[in-house]
């Protein structure tokens, strides 16, 4: 399958009718779901119900939104009206809510074909896939390997080529780890840049949706039709929201790209990958792009800051899930206690357990000065930094990973888990958007390039990642292994 | 109770503010509806959604903090307060914990007291938990009903300066009027919309230290407060003088057994775990908008009391009266200028007026009598259309049916007569009937005038000019 | 790998998780581990940095006061494990 772009011109051409789209994307799915399992539920009817209704407006001559008749796919954390949405979790394996989330809401007014709701680690939390409380999705590119995540299944359906276009959600590298993971475009966007609400909370100051699609292009597109202040979000940010497509370059010429001096001895511990950025950044320089040292001196502290402070907020954002509203419950013998006490325990993974645990501690009185306060403060410091360092430059080239794709329980180690956002986590302490564009191979498996810039930038940051994109075309070097 | 020891009370009271929608979604603020049909996504908790403040409900809770002179802080913040309740839709209570909306401020009792505030926060009620089958811990199940849930809710916290229940009493009332006045409330403690808590403690008198205090929840009436204090204030004092410890608990009232008891719970325990509210950004209201708010503020009831005395010349005691609530303090505003006499104004509503309103079980604000009927009334009087004792009835008459003095007076005929001749016949006949009050007063009695007086007043049905009849009796006995 | 301060029965108590006795001692072993990286942070000098809650600062996010539809009584009590009538049901409240 093509581009969104690229689809969507075919559609307004009439080459092709978008329930013939939808419907080829439907069977691309089907092929190749029994060896990837992107998704938790398929919406087949509500997707043809509104192709059909793409191409009568068009028959008829009236103006579709600017993502008409493209098939998508979302995170099954976005709530949709009366469809299944589980964020990955047994405690939800039945809940289907009576409203939809404004990012969906936005993509059926953008006219876009949602197909299905996409795998993801449990509560999005996990970067693997392998958290998901039904089971696990596989990488496109390595059937052994995970996806990444927690959008695992977003970027793996997006990386078969089913689908152009997917939203997932990243807290602490969720989008742009899986995209790296699956050889496609991820972007996080300015926190508050899109619309919270209706998608289900992780932690609340850090969660941000964004677009895992085909190419820069379909993300500047996608990015444009969810973005925007919603006044059902406090935390949404009312700044106008530009044609992100427009200010696409193919040079960079004139710009200065900011390398990070602190990630250089991270990056020097596997060879391969200290190539590939290497030669990531000598692309860059070639387009016209000149280099600055930036140093990040508090992104060290990244790790420990966002876990006390994600784990503090979802400690108390998953407290809902107490069997008397929605979800599945599990009774118990006694009173009401015994009830929350089984239905969590049950309802919950691993992962989740531990992260409300931790989250718990942190902000038990006696320890919430020392941990959640202290790392709201570093948090501070950590903004600072890149303040700094955009001053000195317009984006900041640095890895999204430390690794290529790596194979299922190949991470046990909870804590091994937590490093793998190592580079992504000081860019969403800082509420800054930040992407991956394909950036190449190491042992065949595809590596993502990271560029960020200052809140809402996001247009010069896929300016930068598009005239990369479009002068190496990594992605297409390499097919997916299922079709 | 020992004389050596002194009552502390602090009272955290919760009111319940009156605006359209809840504190954080647009679903009606209503009390009474069908279980369950005044919530959406947001107020039952449910996953992804997000709150936004009532402008309206901040609006509220910084008049109502004008009117106690508190200070608006600066800069104020959501936190969340986290615990397990089934009636807790989130299991987290949107709330402020260390930057509330106003701090300090104070209310100011009949007497004279004042009681210093702490604080006056902002924050969303909980459902209610239905017990099936009667108490809750009896029960099969717990029934829910989530429309309450989200409700905008301020919290009054006072310093620990209440001296007594008969002073809890007092600030209640205060507060009630005072919310009343300001129209953020309808503060109606029996749908809940008043709530109060109490720290109790005792110590020695004249010390400073604390003792050891107790809460006392579940008081759902201005009168359980005061029965709850008292039992709690004789239960501590048992305590001291049995040498028992006074231990700190939070202690529910009794209403049948008119006791408190021990609620002691073992499941829950608490540490809140109260930290900024990641959803909604800080407040910090510039001085425009605030100073609009405060402008907004009709008089309240102890600076109206105040004038009230001044400007008309009226008793304390009835000014008191008058000022209670607003709409009996307008009501009397409205007679006095209608009449151009306040001290008649408030004399009638003081007296027959409030009689015949409790006579027909009607408040000011039930009958049908307007301030201009009662205002017409008056001047009757004065200018000698009727005399005072028509004007009882036809008072009674316009607040048990509301209409036109005039009409009313013409209609019965109480028109008051100073006619010579018409007066004439009924002296003569009541000094032929009275023959021994006559001979009474005649004898040196003068206290058998009024009697006689009173007697040909009757006669006439009260619509003779008194003084003529005076004059008329005099020139006959001499 | 130094000890980690937390009382994990406790703690779960407080989240209303059960967690078994080897859920325990891994979470503790697990969190041992973490807390190498928070300790790092309980190094750093944080005197005088303000705490940033909210990383994009906005204020005074209010709407007017507007009544917006309720769900129906089906609605609200669609998803509900247990209703009785037009109430959510939960076991009974021992306290």
């Amino acid at each position: 399958m093509e581009t969104g772009h690229e689809i969507r011109e075919a559609i307004a051409r009439r080459d092709r009718s978008a329930e013939e789209v939808t419907r080829a994307a439907l069977d691309a799915i089907g092929r190749v779901e029994p060896s990837l399992r992107a998704y938790i539920t398929l919406l087949p009817e509500r997707a043809l119900a509104k192709a059909r209704e793409v191409d009568a407006k068009i028959a008829k001559g009236e103006p579709v939104g600017k993502l008409a008749g493209v098939p998508t796919a979302v995170k099954d954390l976005f709530c949709l009206k009366d469809a299944l949405t589980t964020c990955g979790s047994k405690i939800l394996a039945n809940f289907k809510p009576p409203f939809s989330s404004t990012v969906v809401e936005r993509l059926d007014s953008a006219d876009a074909v949602i197909v299905g709701k996409t795998n993801m680690d449990e509560f999005a939390m996990g970067s693997s896939c392998e958290n998901s409380a039904f089971f696990p999705t596989r990488n496109p590119y390595d059937l052994e390997g995970v996806p990444g995540g927690s959008s695992g299944g977003s970027a793996s359906t997006v990386g078969a080529r089913s689908v152009p276009l997917a939203v997932g959600t990243d807290t602490g590298g969720s989008i742009r780890e899986p995209a790296s993971f699956c050889n496609i475009v991820g972007v996080k966007p300015t926190y508050g840049r899109v619309s919270r609400y209706g998608m289900i909370a992780f932690a609340s100051s850090l969660d941000q949706a964004g677009p895992m699609t085909a190419d820069v292009r379909d993300a500047a597109d996608l990015l444009g039709a969810i973005a925007g202040f919603d006044p059902m979000d406090s935390t949404s940010v009312d700044v106008p929201v530009p044609d992100y497509g427009v200010g696409l370059r193919d040079d960079l010429k004139g710009v200065r790209i900011g390398i990070v001096r602190d990630f250089e001895d991270s990056i020097a511990v596997d060879p391969k990958m200290a190539k590939l950025y290497k030669d990531a950044y000598e692309d860059l320089r070639k387009l016209g792009a000149t280099f600055v040292d930036v140093t990040l001196p508090h992104a060290k502290y990244g790790l420990a800051t966002y876990y006390l402070i994600a784990p503090a907020e979802c400690s108390s954002n998953l407290a809902r899930y107490d069997g008397t509203r929605y979800g599945v419950r599990v009774d118990g013998d006694a009173d009401v206690y015994a009830m929350f006490d089984k239905t969590r325990t049950a309802g919950f993974g691993d992962e989740v357990k531990r992260r409300i645990v931790l989250g718990t501690y942190a902000l038990c009185s006696g320890y919430y000065d020392a941990y959640y306060v202290r790392a709201q403060k570093v948090r501070t410091l950590m903004k600072h930094d890149f303040d700094t360092a955009f001053a000195a430059c317009d984006v900041i080239a640095c890895p999204a990973v430390s690794c290529p794709p790596f194979e299922l329980g190949a991470k046990s180690d909870p804590v091994a888990m937590y490093l793998m956002d190592y580079f992504t986590i000081p860019m969403s302490l800082a509420g800054i958007p930040a992407m991956s564009v394909p950036g190449g191979f190491v042992d065949g498996l595809p590596v993502g390039l990271q560029i960020c810039a200052p809140a809402f930038e996001e247009a010069r940051m896929l300016a930068v990642a598009h005239a990369y994109e479009q002068a190496t075309r990594h992605a297409a070097k390499l097919q997916p292994v299922v079709s | 109770m020992s004389a050596a020891l002194e009552t502390v009370i602090g009272l955290e009271v919760h009111v319940e503010l009156s605006t359209k929608s809840k504190m954080f979604c647009g679903c009606l603020n209503e009390f009474g509806a069908d279980p369950n049909t005044h919530v959406c996504p947001v107020c039952l908790g449910m996953p992804g959604t997000l709150p936004v403040i009532n402008k309206r409900a901040v609006e509220f809770l910084c008049k109502a903090g004008f009117a106690l002179e508190c200070t608006v802080a600066p800069f104020s913040k959501f936190d969340r307060k986290n615990y397990f309740y089934p009636d807790m839709p989130k299991n987290y209570q949107i709330s402020q914990y260390d930057m509330p909306l106003t701090t300090g401020g104070r209310v100011v009792l009949p007497s004279g007291k004042a009681i210093r505030l702490n604080r006056i926060h902002l924050e969303e009620d909980t459902g209610k938990n239905v017990h099936a089958g009667g108490h809750m811990t009896t029960s099969e199940a717990t029934l829910i009903d989530y429309n309450r849930a989200g409700v905008p809710l301020m919290e009054i916290v006072s310093e620990p300066e209440i001296g007594s229940p008969d002073e809890a009493e007092q600030y209640l009332m205060v507060l009630r009027d005072v919310m009343l006045y300001i129209g953020v409330s309808d503060v109606k403690m029996h749908e809940g919309s008043l709530r109060c808590d109490a720290n109790v403690s005792i110590r020695p008198l004249g010390t400073k230290e604390l003792g050891t205090k107790t809460e006392i929840k579940n008081m759902n009436s201005f009168k359980s407060v005061v029965a709850a204090l008292e039992h709690e204030i004789s239960r501590q004092h048992a305590c001291v003088a049995s040498g028992e410890r006074i231990v700190q608990e939070t202690r529910g009232w009794d209403e049948v057994r008119g006791l408190t008891y021990s609620m002691r719970s073992k499941e829950q325990a608490h540490d809140y775990r109260y930290f900024p509210d990641p959803d909604l950004p800080p407040l910090s209201l510039d001085e425009a908008t605030l100073a609009s708010w405060r402008s907004e503020l009709p008089e309240l009831p102890a600076q109206r009391r105040e004038r009230f005395i001044t400007q008309y010349g009226i008793p304390q005691y009835d000014a008191n009266v008058l000022t209670q609530s607003r709409f009996d303090a307008d009501y009397f505003e409205a007679v006095a200028s209608a009449s151009g006499d306040p001290k008649q104004a408030s004399n009638w509503l003081m007296g027959d007026v409030r009689k015949s309103l409790e006579a027909h079980g009607l408040t000011l604000s039930t009958s049908k009598m307007t301030p201009a009927a009662l205002g017409e009334l008056i001047s009757m009087v004065k200018g000698g259309a009727i005399t005072g004792r028509a004007a009882k009835e036809v008072c009674d008459v316009l607040v048990a049916a509301g209409g036109d003095p005039k009409a009313i007076v013409e209609q019965r005929g109480l028109a008051q007569v100073s006619d010579e001749s018409a007066i004439v016949a009924i002296v003569d006949k009541v000094i032929a009937a009275q023959a021994e009050s006559v001979a009474a007063y005649k004898g040196g009695k003068a206290k058998a005038l009024d009697f006689i007086v009173g007697q040909v007043m009757r006669e006439s049905r009260g619509r003779a000019n008194v003084d003529v009849v005076k004059r008329l009796l005099m020139e006959r006995l001499g | 790998m130094a000890d980690v301060p937390i009382d994990i029965a406790y703690i779960s108590r407080l989240a209303r998780i059960s967690l078994t006795g080897e859920e325990s001692s891994r979470f503790s072993a697990q969190f041992a581990r973490l807390f190498d990286f928070i300790r790092e942070l309980q190094a750093l000098d944080v005197s005088g940095v303000h705490a940033t809650a909210q990383v994009i600062p906005l204020s005074n996010v209010m709407r007017e006061d507007e009544l917006k539809p309720c769900l129906t009584q089906d609605e609200a009590l669609a998803n509900a494990p247990a209703r009785e009538g037009p109430f959510f049901k939960a076991p009974r409240i021992l306290e």
